[in-house]
């Protein structure tokens, strides 16, 4: 008889498909999870209490570095806060730069995590051809601002820059284009029987527990509950387009596959028609004073990131810096059910269902 | 994934990004000159815009004629004259007497220490306990039958200098309503109860309040510092937290 005792077991903070600076202590016996805590804070860089001396146009370029593979909607749950706070208009042009700008970060978050959730899962090309697609994103918003990563595009009232000659018609084009990729996403993995013996009724939770435990983005739709507050609260431009919202049925890493690769699609149908009702002319900037001072009072603004809904809370005291500047970071949020979803999993499947809730570090730890 | 560099292309950006901060400095009392530079951005000045590469535009200086001013920001500005449109009763009113009215009618008058629309906040109807009714009436928003705020969409603490205060945002998925709850504590000895029993995605951020701010949140089941080391010293959220290191 072999005689198995309880076992520490030190996850990160750098393992490699921690998706970053992640910590999870395990306890397991043999294989067998019995406890998992995850510690945090390894990227914490204090952003809200950095917010708090500065100008809200200078906190735009700290909002990319919040969840670095979506900044767009982060710079622009951070404008729309202002913008609220101010009532503010921002010109049609703009707002139909935002929301394409929003989407294409979508398309290229969500590849990013399908190429890095296959390759935790352990296969490779998949992730090849999820980085090819995402480059094309990521040369097209590069276009248009200039960064490839860290956008800082939208300021409070419109955007930067306009799009220069041609962009349009290049995102016009990448729109078919992605949607046979998807296809082709599909054929690879999406009936591989390996693949399902993966993720098929692993990390599975219930609505319930879902809204217990304030999840949001696909690890809510996943259960089946048609939350997303692009439908649910319609802010920006988007009650203007022609969309539906997946939905998954088991509340399993299968069905928040399913829920992302679909979203992928409907965010490629809203770029199409953002693109065929763009408007002609117009002003990228809307009437916005020199020095940003919002009048005192407070606002809470939340918008549908990849990962789910991201918040931002203003305390303005009426000077040109936030009182209190404060995100509600869907990552934070999701990840608390974690050790709930760890307890009594085999060791294997423990990336297959971190990677399934899609956390970006740099937006768990502020 | 890390967080990659990939920053070389914004260098341009940057330049113009801090000439901008600088600016506003040297118009600052002239505030009129700039915004009317802005009303009045002529056809030639936006053909100029699309077609040059990438102008430090619209938000910088670009000295135009005043001449005529097109008609969305006019309507902006007869918007910001109307003071008294502001004063016409929000149309979430109603919800927020019903909220009220159910809360006083199982939790008693002295329940709720003010509620009022948020009008800024897309008309968000705000409610704030007294301490010692928080618990209850979060759970009453949550369970009530008319009410059904069932998920938790933000919980934070604020340093307001003459005391603390707690901000949880609850939206009703059922209803499609929001409601934000505050609650106003004591600063030298911030302590609440903790909602974790009610939502356990309240967890973190409570954890984040305690570690940032130094609220206390009894019955948590696990109150830690969650963002900082356990030795660290002081709540770096709060007004008067002095840094470790001042020069940065």
């Amino acid at each position: 008889m072999i005689r198995t005792e309880e076992m520490l077991l030190n996850v990160g903070p750098q393992h490699p498909s921690t998706h970053g600076v992640f910590r999870l202590v395990v306890k397991v016996d043999g294989e067998i999870i019995k406890e998992a805590t995850p510690v945090i804070g390894y990227l914490h860089r204090g952003t809200e209490k950095l917010a708090e001396d500065l100008q809200y146009t200078q906190i735009i370029p700290y909002t990319d570095r919040m969840d670095y593979l979506s900044a767009m909607t982060n710079n622009y749950v951070i404008c729309h806060a202002v913008e609220t706070l101010m009532d503010l208009e921002v010109p049609e042009r703009a707002e139909y730069l935002r929301v394409i700008a929003m989407e294409l970060g979508r398309i290229a978050s969500h590849l990013v995590w399908y190429g890095t959730y296959l390759m935790d899962i352990g296969t490779t090309s998949p992730f090849l051809y999820a980085f090819r697609e995402r480059e094309m994103i990521i040369n097209l918003l590069n276009e248009l601002c200039g960064a490839r990563l860290t956008f800082n595009y939208m300021r409070i009232g419109g955007v930067k820059w306009d799009a220069p000659d041609g962009w349009i018609d290049k995102v016009r084009d990448f729109i078919p284009y992605m949607r046979e990729q998807v296809k082709g996403y599909h054929e690879l993995v999406t009936g591989n029987e390996i693949f399902l013996n993966r993720v098929k009724g692993v990390g599975q939770y219930t609505q319930e527990e879902a809204i217990q435990y304030s999840l949001s983005g696909a690890n809510l739709r996943c259960t089946g509950i048609p939350y997303d507050l692009r439908k649910e609260q319609p802010y920006s431009i988007y009650d203007r387009f022609d969309f539906h919202v997946p939905v998954g049925e088991t509340g399993d890493a299968w069905s928040r596959y399913l829920c992302r690769m679909s979203e992928m699609e409907e965010s490629l149908k809203i770029l199409e028609q953002a693109v065929d009702q763009f408007p002609e002319g117009g002003k990228t900037m809307g009437k916005v004073p020199r020095i940003i001072k919002p009048p005192k009072g407070e606002v809470y603004v939340r918008i549908e990131s990849p990962r789910g809904e991201i918040g931002c809370y203003i305390a303005s005291d009426g000077k040109k810096t936030p009182y209190r500047l404060k995100f509600r970071r869907p990552s934070f949020y999701n990840l608390q059910i974690l050790p709930k979803l760890l307890e009594g999993e085999n060791m294997a499947n423990l990336i297959a269902i971190l990677g399934g809730v899609d956390i970006v570090l740099g937006e768990v730890d502020g | 994934m890390t967080e990659e560099n990939e920053n070389k292309p914004q260098q341009n950006e940057d330049i113009s990004s801090k000439s901008e901060e600088a600016k506003p400095k040297e118009h600052e009392n002239q505030k009129q000159a700039p915004t009317n530079q802005e009303d009045a951005p002529t056809a030639e000045s936006d053909e100029i815009n699309q077609s040059s590469d990438r102008p430090p535009k619209a938000d910088s200086s670009e000295t135009t004629s005043k001449s005529e001013k097109p008609k969305r920001p006019r309507k902006k500005r007869t918007k910001k004259d109307q003071p008294p449109e502001k004063q016409e009763p929000s149309p979430n009113q109603p919800l927020l007497d019903h909220y009220v009215k159910m809360i006083k009618n199982s939790l008693g008058d002295d329940s709720i220490e003010e509620a009022f629309v948020n009008r800024s906040s897309k008309e968000l109807p705000t409610i704030t306990a007294t301490p010692k009714s928080y618990f209850s009436i979060a759970k009453l928003l949550r369970d009530h039958e008319e009410l059904q705020f069932q998920f938790l969409s933000d919980l934070h603490g604020i340093d307001y200098e003459s005391h603390m205060e707690i901000y949880v945002y609850l939206y009703s998925m059922t209803k499609k309503q929001s409601v934000a709850l505050k609650v106003k504590l004591d600063r030298d000895n911030p302590v609440i109860p903790s909602l974790v029993p009610l939502w356990k995605g309240a967890n973190w951020p409570e954890n984040e309040a305690y570690d940032l701010l130094g609220i206390t949140f009894e019955d948590h089941p696990d109150l830690k510092r969650i963002m900082l080391g356990e030795d660290w010293e002081g709540y770096p959220l709060r007004k008067d937290y002095e840094p470790y290191d001042v020069e940065v």
